[in-house]
């Protein structure tokens, strides 16, 4: 019996007929050919974030992004103007990676007051520009000018780095109308982060279709909530709030669960001790920005009390997610080979202001740890059996109308790409 | 460092008043069970007079004990799962997978 209403269409699926209903075909997640166009129908041309501007406040603030499916390396600078930039990490000179530390292909981050080459020296200034050459004067006819660092187009939302190697259109253009309902939301207060960052044996979208439903956390999860818990969730199964397809990006909104609990006895014994879960500390930080009804009108669309969380999908590979209690969580996929791809997962809470508060952040932490892993794994178990191609055809439920969505745009645009380079 | 006076009763458990998630988790991986229940056993009766107790200082300059004794939470955070929910060290059905934390507060 359902418990929450669905659309007058008669379920979300059918709101949007361009999706079908029939099975899905999973081969876009394990043939290599299509994982190759996939890299430069999407990943070479699409805006991709890249992480927040908190990491770098300063001038001389920077750090590197590599882009396996995109097949570079980029710094992300601060310059003296304050601007954010985005370069490929190449030296001009000979193309050595101009920003690493001892391992090529490690991510790092720093400050400078300019880029130096690590093989023959050549300097550039935070905005790019050659400076410096060793023994300018062995060259022939060398202008300073003609050699500055290749900048890729860099924009700003919300204190979000997005980045994008061959751009169709403006970051505003391509966020669009979902990223205009979230504008507000006070990301800028929520300082207090976690970052966790895994290697996952599956392909990327394998791991969005995880978390971009929630019809699995009875069933995967159950063991993480009380027995009494535990069995009424898997009676009722799980029903969205609200489903909204902004093709590209999609978003669904999903209600409260315990934070706080009904009853004190349907949680483990940590969280009635801490405040705290899975959906975050109990008690809402004291900022501007939070109560229900001040949230951006894209947040919680159905408008329902009992919401709990909503989860935005910014195609490609980069998901944004509002707990009600006042915190939010960010995921990146980054495929690195057609059957692998790096997960980044960043928690950021308010900085606490006591040692209650902390602890409440931390069991939150801890909790989406448990999760994330079981998580992980069931993905590479995914990945090893859709690759036998024993079964091709996966029949997805109304729950899972984000998946269906993902696979089709992913399909067309591959198609498009495709089709263009046809003729 | 050791824990505040008023913790005394909890010095037993001081190995596991660990700086970062890492050298925790590891700790709950290579502990047993029985380790594990008897930190929670110790610890959990006292969570809410110790939170009482750091929260007498301020959290953005805690004195070295106090910080001791906060690590000393974090690890009973870390194997409430074993204890509460697994009844094992591991999170059951995540095999190989890992999730490293790069980027932890401090306090």
């Amino acid at each position: 019996m359902p418990h929450f209403a669905k659309p007058p269409a008669g379920s979300w699926t059918e709101q949007y007929p361009e999706l079908g209903t029939a099975p899905v075909d999973y081969t876009d997640s394990i043939d290599p050919a299509f994982y190759e166009d996939e890299r430069a129908a999407i990943f070479k041309r699409t805006w991709l974030n890249v992480g927040r501007v908190e990491r770098i406040p300063r001038t001389g603030n920077y750090f590197t992004k590599e882009l396996a499916a995109a097949g570079t390396s980029l710094i992300i600078v601060r310059g003296a103007d304050k601007k954010v930039r985005a370069f490929h990490n190449v030296c001009r000179h000979r193309g050595n990676k101009l920003v690493w530390n001892d391992y090529p292909n490690e991510e790092v981050s720093g400050t400078c007051r300019q880029f130096t080459c690590k093989y023959h020296a050549w300097r550039y200034s935070l905005e790019g520009e050659l400076t410096f050459v060793q023994q300018e004067g062995e060259f022939f006819d060398l202008d300073k000018k003609d050699f500055g660092l290749k900048e890729v187009a860099c924009d700003v939302w919300e204190g979000f780095v997005f980045v994008n190697l061959d751009p169709q259109e403006t970051l505003t253009e391509y966020l669009g109308e979902m990223a205009t309902g979230l504008e507000g939301y006070p990301f800028h207060e929520m300082t207090e982060v976690y970052t966790y960052k895994a290697e996952i044996g599956s392909n990327w979208k394998l791991f969005i279709d995880a978390f971009a439903e929630f019809y699995h956390a009875p069933v995967l999860h159950q063991k993480q909530a009380t027995k009494d818990e535990a069995d009424k969730l898997l009676g009722y199964g799980f029903e969205a709030l609200h489903y909204e397809l902004y093709s590209p990006h999609s978003m669904i909104s999903s209600w409260g669960g315990m934070a706080p609990p009904k009853d004190p006895s349907m949680v483990k014994p940590i969280e009635r001790a801490l405040r705290s879960g899975l959906f975050g500390p109990w008690d809402r930080p004291a900022i501007d920005g939070l109560d229900p009804a001040e949230l951006p009108a894209g947040i919680n669309p159905a408008k329902h009390r009992a919401w709990g969380t909503d989860s935005f999908e910014i195609f490609p590979n980069f998901t944004l997610l509002f707990w009600a209690p006042g915190w939010y969580l960010t995921y990146h996929y980054w495929p690195t080979a057609v059957d692998r791809h790096i997960f980044e997962a960043n928690l950021y809470f308010v900085p606490p202001k006591n040692a209650r508060e902390r602890m409440a952040q931390e069991l939150a932490a801890v909790t989406f740890k448990e999760y994330a892993l079981q998580d992980a794994n069931t993905l590479e178990a995914t990945q090893t059996m859709i690759a036998t191609r024993t079964v091709t055809e996966f029949p997805l439920c109304d729950q899972e109308l984000l998946l269906r969505h993902l696979h089709k745009v992913v399909a067309d645009k591959v198609e498009e790409y495709r089709d263009a380079a046809a003729r | 460092m050791p824990l505040p006076a008023e913790f005394a009763d909890l010095e037993s458990f001081q190995d596991w008043a660990l700086p970062t998630e890492p050298e925790r988790y590891a700790k709950r991986l290579a502990s047993s069970m029985d380790e594990m229940q008897a930190l929670y056993d110790a610890a959990m009766p006292r969570l809410e007079a110790a939170l009482d107790h750091c929260d007498k200082h301020d959290f953005t300059d805690l004195p070295e004990d106090v910080r001791t004794l906060m690590h000393l939470l974090q690890s009973v955070v870390m194997v409430s799962f074993p204890v509460e929910c697994w009844s094992q060290p591991r999170v059951p059905d995540s095999g190989a997978a890992y999730l490293d934390l790069l980027v932890e507060p401090g306090f």
